[in-house]
């Protein structure tokens, strides 16, 4: 968990207070919606598409299983191409390893390619401690750290702000802005550039994460949309990459797929404009000093959960927040926790574990398992069976202490669930309940704090009917009550 | 064929006229139905809500009692989607073969109402008549879970003086999501409010679906606003002729 999402309230408390702010809603929708139906008209080019999910997956089911052989064969490579390799077992290793890095070289400014995986390390602030200056290049990145804001999406960090509020937050933090500045587009990205430039023609330290590596050849491969990615992986004398373990590709051919799917997926693009990959360091050509700090950072207590290892295929992509209706209507700091949305809900409780806080409890439940998210994922997580499976986890953890209302409620309920003796009560219960109301048709607010006022704040509940399904069908079908096919039907799954 | 109806325990609590309809509908299509009367519920709540042990209790319970049918007719696609994809994984979990068996024995044998009358009773027309203005919404189990695909919308565009109005944005979710609607109560009750305005934009008289437990969601919501637009499940729609009375037994 990053340093900077710490301290965050559970997912009910934050997307309360996120729904509390229309301009908020009204960028998500906007920009959700528009990047969905451009998504769905580049992927329908695709007539193999549902082909290349299943490739996709299994590729990467294959790197799961053997991941330690491909992380030793990509160390070979790429040390044996001029590259230097380190492992880090937690974000605080990966972070003492880059500053170290960075001090080797005497410098205090570094520049940066947008990488969710050095958020997830909260790196930056890792060197602001060793009095090493970040600066983010990637330009929703930079917006975002400009506003000293946190990132709300995994490809579009600062899809939470319109361009009226980029404006302002350009005006009152980026030095040497015009004060002229319009929210037009085009004005607002040529102000970033003229800021960028200066520092990437400067720049000695580049900092990476990678969207892919791979094992045979030892190559790393970014992709990136501005060219600003580029700057950074070509200008400066050392470049360090920070990359999650699971970012494996076993050969230079699986690329062919993940090529196909990732654009397509994550801008709604066929390609995206910029792609970098390297392969070691080489004299007279790019950065002289190269690194890659391998992270694991709770991966591969992910890849040992059978039914969670699937999150493991995750690509970043982001196709699954830009269609998830929970997302759409709370945006990504409503999560607490650096990937946001469906692949967050599953990543974050995978990578900590579910009893690591109340956010990583409350992710698992921030989904109606809608499965949109599942049907656009191109590398077929099943993220509503994987929230299914977490949900009993959470259930697990927390039966270890006192239960608490809920736990109690559904226990019980449980045991009446189960006997339909005790439901036939339950019913007949009921239906008094039903002739008291018998003047209203419906239940309006109920002033218990719990479920009963979770569901009656905005909506009514209708009264119970007098008799249940089961005593009419008593009553009306008596004559021809069915003998049940089976003459002991209780007991025939209780002895294998 | 022996038929079995697996009513839901929601249905059958607070529901009873959805079972009802799909009774008179069934048998007016010349099925005998059964009830059996050791059904309760098939888990649904507990397993997406975490409570797998109970869940697995109940799911034996519904295996006892819908052992030896032919087919087992549910009027909801979340419950028909929990023992068709959901059965397999707690029977594996439970560790117990037997259990394993009979769950591929009768988890193949259960239809949403949908299914059944399209493709074992090859029906699309069942002779109902409701001269009403009607919206579909697919929900997600049915559209996603279990692919109900068309079939709702064929059996509704057959029935005689229906005028079935397409819903806007009728791929997104009304928020339900089961405990989902207690435990994240704001954005369940956001995005159903949502929901409730694209049906109120088709000018429907009704509101009609697979699942009554988005139709509770969503008629609480209407019902506060005193929004005037009537839920009802598919069943109660399809079991409508002229002789019943037009529709006006009961919409809540």
């Amino acid at each position: 968990m990053s340093r900077a999402f710490i301290g965050m309230p559970a997912f009910p408390a934050g997307a309360k207070e996120a729904l509390g702010n229309p301009q908020l809603r009204s960028n998500l929708h906007h920009a959700t919606t528009t990047i969905r139906d451009k998504r769905a008209r580049v992927i329908a080019e695709l007539p193999e598409w549902e082909d290349l999910r299943l490739s996709g997956a299994a590729i990467k089911d294959d790197v799961g299983r053997h991941l330690d052989r491909y992380l030793e064969q990509f160390e070979a490579e790429f040390t044996a191409a001029g590259g230097h390799v380190h492992w880090a077992r937690d974000a605080d290793e990966a972070n003492r390893i880059v500053v170290d890095l960075v001090r080797a070289t005497g410098e205090t400014e570094v520049v940066k390619v947008k990488s969710m995986v050095t958020v997830e390390c909260a790196l930056n602030e890792a060197l602001a401690e060793a009095g090493i200056t970040a600066l983010e290049t990637d330009l929703a990145e930079l917006i975002v750290q400009l506003a000293d804001d946190l990132p709300s999406h995994i490809l579009v960090p600062a899809i939470h702000l319109s361009r009226g509020e980029i404006r302002e937050i350009f005006l009152a933090n980026m030095s040497g802005v015009r004060d002229d500045l319009t929210d037009d587009p085009a004005d607002l990205a040529g102000s970033a550039r003229a800021y960028l430039r200066k520092r990437f023609m400067s720049a000695k330290v580049g900092i990476s994460g990678a969207n892919f590596m791979i094992a045979d050849t030892g190559t790393l491969v970014v992709l990136e949309s501005e060219g600003n990615g580029r700057m950074c992986l070509t200008l400066p004398e050392t470049l360090i990459s920070v990359v999650g373990i699971e970012k494996m590709l076993p050969t230079w051919s699986d690329l062919e797929v993940f090529m196909q799917l990732l654009p397509r997926s994550s801008t709604a693009e066929r390609m995206n404009p910029y792609t970098t990959m390297w392969t070691g360091a080489h004299a007279g050509d790019g950065p002289k000093n190269v690194h890659v700090v391998l992270l694991d950072n709770g991966r591969t207590r992910a890849l040992a959960d059978p039914v969670g290892r699937q999150a493991l295929r995750c690509i970043r992509c982001s196709a699954c927040l830009n269609v998830c209706p929970v997302y759409e209507r709370v945006g990504g700091k409503a999560y607490g926790s650096v990937y946001p949305g469906p692949i967050g809900a599953i990543l974050n409780p995978l990578l900590h574990s579910v009893d690591n806080g109340p956010v990583e409890k409350s992710l698992p439940f921030a989904s109606t398992l809608c499965g949109r998210c599942f049907e656009v994922c191109p590398v077929r997580i099943d993220i509503p069976d994987v929230l299914i499976h977490l949900r009993g986890r959470v259930v697990e953890e927390t039966h270890h202490g006192l239960p608490g209302a809920e736990e109690l409620g559904m226990r019980a309920a449980g045991l009446v669930l189960a006997k339909p003796g005790l439901l036939g009560a339950a019913q007949r219960a009921m239906g008094v309940a039903s002739r008291l109301l018998s003047h209203r048709s419906t239940i309006g607010a109920l002033p218990i704090p719990g479920w009963g006022a979770n569901w009656s704040g905005a909506r009514d509940i209708p009264v119970p009917p007098r008799q249940s399904f089961r005593r009419w069908w008593r009553r009306s079908h008596r004559s021809e009550l069915p003998i049940p096919p089976s003459a002991q039907p209780q007991t025939r799954s209780e002895t294998p | 064929m022996r038929v079995a109806l697996f009513v839901t325990c929601l249905n059958d609590t607070m529901f009873p006229d959805t079972g009802r309809a799909t009774v008179s509908l069934l048998e007016r299509l010349g099925v005998t139905v059964d009830f059996p009367v050791g059904q309760t519920c098939c888990g649904q709540m507990h397993i997406n809500s975490g409570y797998r042990r109970e869940a697995t209790t109940m799911m034996r319970g519904f295996l006892g009692a819908f052992a030896g049918y032919d087919a087992i007719v549910a009027p909801s696609s979340s419950c028909v989607g929990t023992v068709r994809h959901q059965f397999p994984k707690l029977a594996d979990e439970a560790g117990d073969p037997g259990l394993t068996r009979d769950v591929e024995e009768v988890s193949p044998r259960i239809y949403d109402l949908s299914e059944f009358l399209v493709d074992r009773l090859g029906v699309e027309d069942v002779g109902a008549y409701f001269p009403h203005t009607v919206t579909y919404h697919s929900t997600c189990h049915s559209r996603r879970g279990i692919m109900l695909g068309d079939r709702p919308y064929r059996l509704l565009r057959a029935v005689r003086g229906l005028t079935l109005i397409d819903l806007p944005n009728s791929e997104e979710c009304c928020g339900f999501g089961g405990t989902f609607s207690v435990k994240n109560p704001d954005v369940s009750v956001a995005m159903g409010s949502d929901k409730v305005r694209h049906v109120r934009e088709t000018g429907a008289e009704v509101l009609v679906a697979a699942d009554r437990s988005c139709l509770m969601h969503l008629g609480g919501l209407v019902s506060r606003s005193r929004g005037g637009v009537k839920t009802m499940h598919l069943a109660e729609v399809l079991a409508q002729t002229e002789e019943s009375g037009h529709g006006h037994r009961r919409a809540s």
